[in-house]
């Protein structure tokens, strides 16, 4: 039965997994990809790992699948009277803070506000300036001693927000990158389970990306499959963007392509967005890194490596919005590539040194 | 002998403030909140009327002697919201503030727009995409624009118009289940006020009692006034969820009013001075009733208190509001407990009125 991406976008965004402390979300994903998988486990830092079995003569060949589930966060620094000062983790623009709705991580989920104060009573000129992040406050409507009682220091705090359907197939939503990611995940294991295909396949929904892709780090370590491939999301057209960094919502996903790529497979992956006569972008990324494609290429002895990417507005706020016909296109693309997978295509991966021709 | 509250009572008020909070209606399109306030009162009051611009005027009889005193009660029904000016080839739609809003406040938010109550969110740009020296400049209203999943301007205009209202996409929810019973949503300002009123008709009173659900206070009083005009009171009691700025701050400002402090009694604002006799008569029922009270910091904000004073040959006014935090804001926050003093001292303060007030005619 195909994926309800809506449903499935729905509980990964609503789930909170700031970095470090994905559990909900890890839940979510060892369900879905379970549902599909022949294999489920989770290593040591919290990656959840889905093996889908391949067809093909032992031993055998396997790419790995990256799709980070951790998002971006806050974490309470200070209480004073009754209010709570935050640190960021990840990067939001302190801009988009401002009067947003957050969960309290505390002895129970405590909703709240990031107060702001009414433009009455604002001095001149206030209103021309960003309010930096350590000068705003949460407010979680408790007394300062109730507060005392069911908040500490350290307590995470996520953003809080329903996923809404726009119209258009578009969704919008908080932590979308890469929850999103982990749908076309989804997506993709459900199709092998109806296509035929060689390689092994290692769907991983991994921690800690926004703080450094430690999770693709640790679990492309122990898998060490032949090819990696991450799926991300990029930046989709919108107002306040460079035309030449973006790309439009919902005519979909980007290939990456660059030094963190492996060429051959970034043709591949062209080759068989063609074949599907699927509407794709290459997309230009001059240095490696940002992504989980980053930590595989040098895993190890250092593997082939790929990006596939879901445009984005608004990245890094509580409105990520995506198309979930590009999610459910990234799901495609990358089974039918994964359908195409054989002995010889790990063979055609290793660098022609020309060698042969000289021979001749 | 001390009687347990009325937990019915507290409770439906609790409900049609999340109603109220909930609906839709900015300033010029109050409808769903007086359909709301409408049901509610219709089998409470003696008449229910509408005018011109939207008001909604609930009359109920008092059992004086004629002539009896004609008590105005103004709340307003609108609130702080956004208006489409401009629809882009990319199908974005461009808006512009209805009411007092900070352009801060609109980046990256939910938002429910026009009469098909579409879903949108404010768009805002990627961190990763934008210069440091950006993120210090706020963002100007007119270079944001509201999402829908338009993705071309003629599917836009297949969805939207020119001209569609929109609020934010917020709803009403408990918070505190401890001393402070808050609860946050949108619109507080003066969805509060609207509450306090709608509560007041529980009681039958001496006097004669109309409630003015008045329209478009955001932008200028202009319901008020001629709900006043029409009404011709003798007294007029203006309800409001206002300013309450008590957050921590390095300087010594006042904080307007404070949560949890009781009502707030305007002495003035920048609209108005309350009638001093409508002043004590508050502090004095509250006094008398264990009600605890606040003033609000005189000379900030205004209310519709501003129009109604200065009807015909002028209204002796005066406004009471409960404090609410983040007003302005798509999201804010109060306390029942000042949402349930307020409606006490209101209900004390009418019930009081007639033997401190010179008779009407007189």
């Amino acid at each position: 039965m195909a994926v309800d991406i809506v449903t499935l976008l729905k509980h990964l965004s609503e789930a909170n997994g700031v970095s470090g402390y994905e559990q909900e979300v890890r839940e979510i994903v060892q369900e879905e990809f379970g549902r599909y998988a022949d294999e489920l486990r989770t290593d040591s830092l919290g990656n959840v790992i889905a093996l889908k079995r391949g067809g093909g003569p032992e031993p055998r060949p396997a790419i790995m699948i990256a799709t980070h589930m951790d998002e971006i966060g806050l974490i309470v620094s200070e209480m004073e009277e009754g209010f709570l000062h935050f640190q960021q983790i990840g990067g939001y623009d302190d801009r988009v803070l401002l009067g947003q709705e957050v969960t309290v991580h505390g002895r129970r989920k405590l909703p709240g506000i990031i107060g702001a104060r009414p433009p009455h009573v604002l001095p001149a000129g206030e209103r021309d300036k960003p309010i930096p992040y350590d000068k705003l406050l949460i407010d979680v409507g408790l007394s300062p001693t109730e507060l005392a009682e069911q908040v500490r220091v350290g307590d995470l705090v996520t953003m809080r927000r329903e996923l809404v359907e726009l119209k258009g197939s578009l969704v919008a939503g908080k932590a979308l990158d890469d929850r999103a990611s982990v749908a076309a995940a989804a997506v993709c294991l459900e199709e092998l389970t109806r296509v035929r295909h060689q390689w092994d396949v290692y769907a991983v929904a991994t921690v800690q990306e926004e703080m450094g892709l430690k999770g693709a780090i640790t679990s492309a370590y122990g898998l060490q499959p032949d090819v990696g491939i991450a799926i991300d999301v990029t930046w989709a057209k919108q107002p306040g963007t460079a035309d030449e960094y973006t790309y439009e919502l919902g005519k979909g996903p980007t290939i990456g392509c660059g030094p963190n790529f492996h060429p051959k497979l970034q043709a591949a992956l062209v080759e068989t967005a063609k074949a599907l006569e699927m509407s794709y972008h290459v997309e230009p990324l001059t240095r490696p890194g940002g992504t989980d494609a980053a930590a595989m290429q040098i895993c190890r002895e250092g593997m082939p490596a790929a990006l596939l990417s879901i445009p984005q507005r608004n990245m890094h706020t509580p409105v990520e919005t995506v198309s979930t016909k590009d999610v459910e296109r990234v799901g495609r693309l990358l089974a039918a590539f994964i359908a195409r997978l054989d002995e010889e295509f790990l063979a055609s991966l290793a660098w022609d040194l020309g060698l042969d021709e000289e021979e001749r | 002998m001390w009687e347990q509250p009325h937990v019915a009572a507290q409770e439906e008020a609790e409900l049609l403030l999340e109603k109220l909070s909930n609906a839709f209606g900015p300033s010029g399109c109050e409808g769903e909140v007086c359909r709301v306030l409408a049901r509610t009162l219709r089998d409470q009051v003696d008449d229910l009327q509408t005018d011109a611009l939207g008001n909604l005027i609930a009359f109920k009889r008092g059992t004086g002697p004629e002539p009896r005193l004609k008590v105005m009660i103004d709340a307003h029904t609108d609130e702080v919201g956004l208006m489409i000016t401009r629809i882009e080839k990319n199908g974005l739609l461009g808006f512009r503030a209805v009411g007092g809003i900070d352009d801060r406040l609109l980046l990256a938010k939910g938002v429910i727009v026009g009469e098909d109550r579409l879903r949108g969110v404010i768009t805002a740009p990627p961190i990763h995409l934008t210069k440091p020296e950006q993120r210090q400049q706020v963002i100007k209203i007119d270079q944001l624009v509201i999402d829908v999943g338009a993705s071309s301007e003629d599917e836009a205009k297949g969805l939207v118009r020119i001209g569609d209202y929109v609020a934010f996409d917020i709803r009403f929810e408990v918070l505190g289940t401890d001393g402070l019973r808050t609860v946050k949503g949108k619109a507080f300002d003066d969805r509060m006020g609207c509450v306090v009123a709608a509560a007041l008709v529980e009681d039958r009173y001496a006097v004669d009692l109309y409630l003015s659900f008045s329209a478009q206070e955001e932008v200028g009083g202009g319901g008020a006034r001629v709900a006043a005009f029409r009404i011709e009171p003798d007294v007029a009691f203006v309800l409001e969820g206002t300013i309450c700025d008590d957050t921590p701050k390095k300087e010594d400002v006042s904080p307007t009013s404070e949560l949890g402090k009781g009502p707030a009694i305007t002495i003035m604002d920048r609209s108005f001075i309350a009638d001093s006799r409508l002043v004590r008569l508050l502090i004095d029922v509250a006094e008398a009733n264990g009600l605890p009270y606040q003033f609000k910091q005189p000379g900030v904000g205004g209310t519709d208190g501003g129009a109604i004073h200065l009807t015909k040959a002028g209204v002796p006014s005066v406004a009471v509001a409960v404090p609410c935090r983040y007003i302005h804001a798509p999201v804010s926050l109060a306390s029942l407990n000042d949402l349930d003093n307020t409606v006490a001292l209101m209900k004390a303060a009418v019930h009081a009125l007639p033997d401190r007030w010179p008779r009407a005619g007189q």
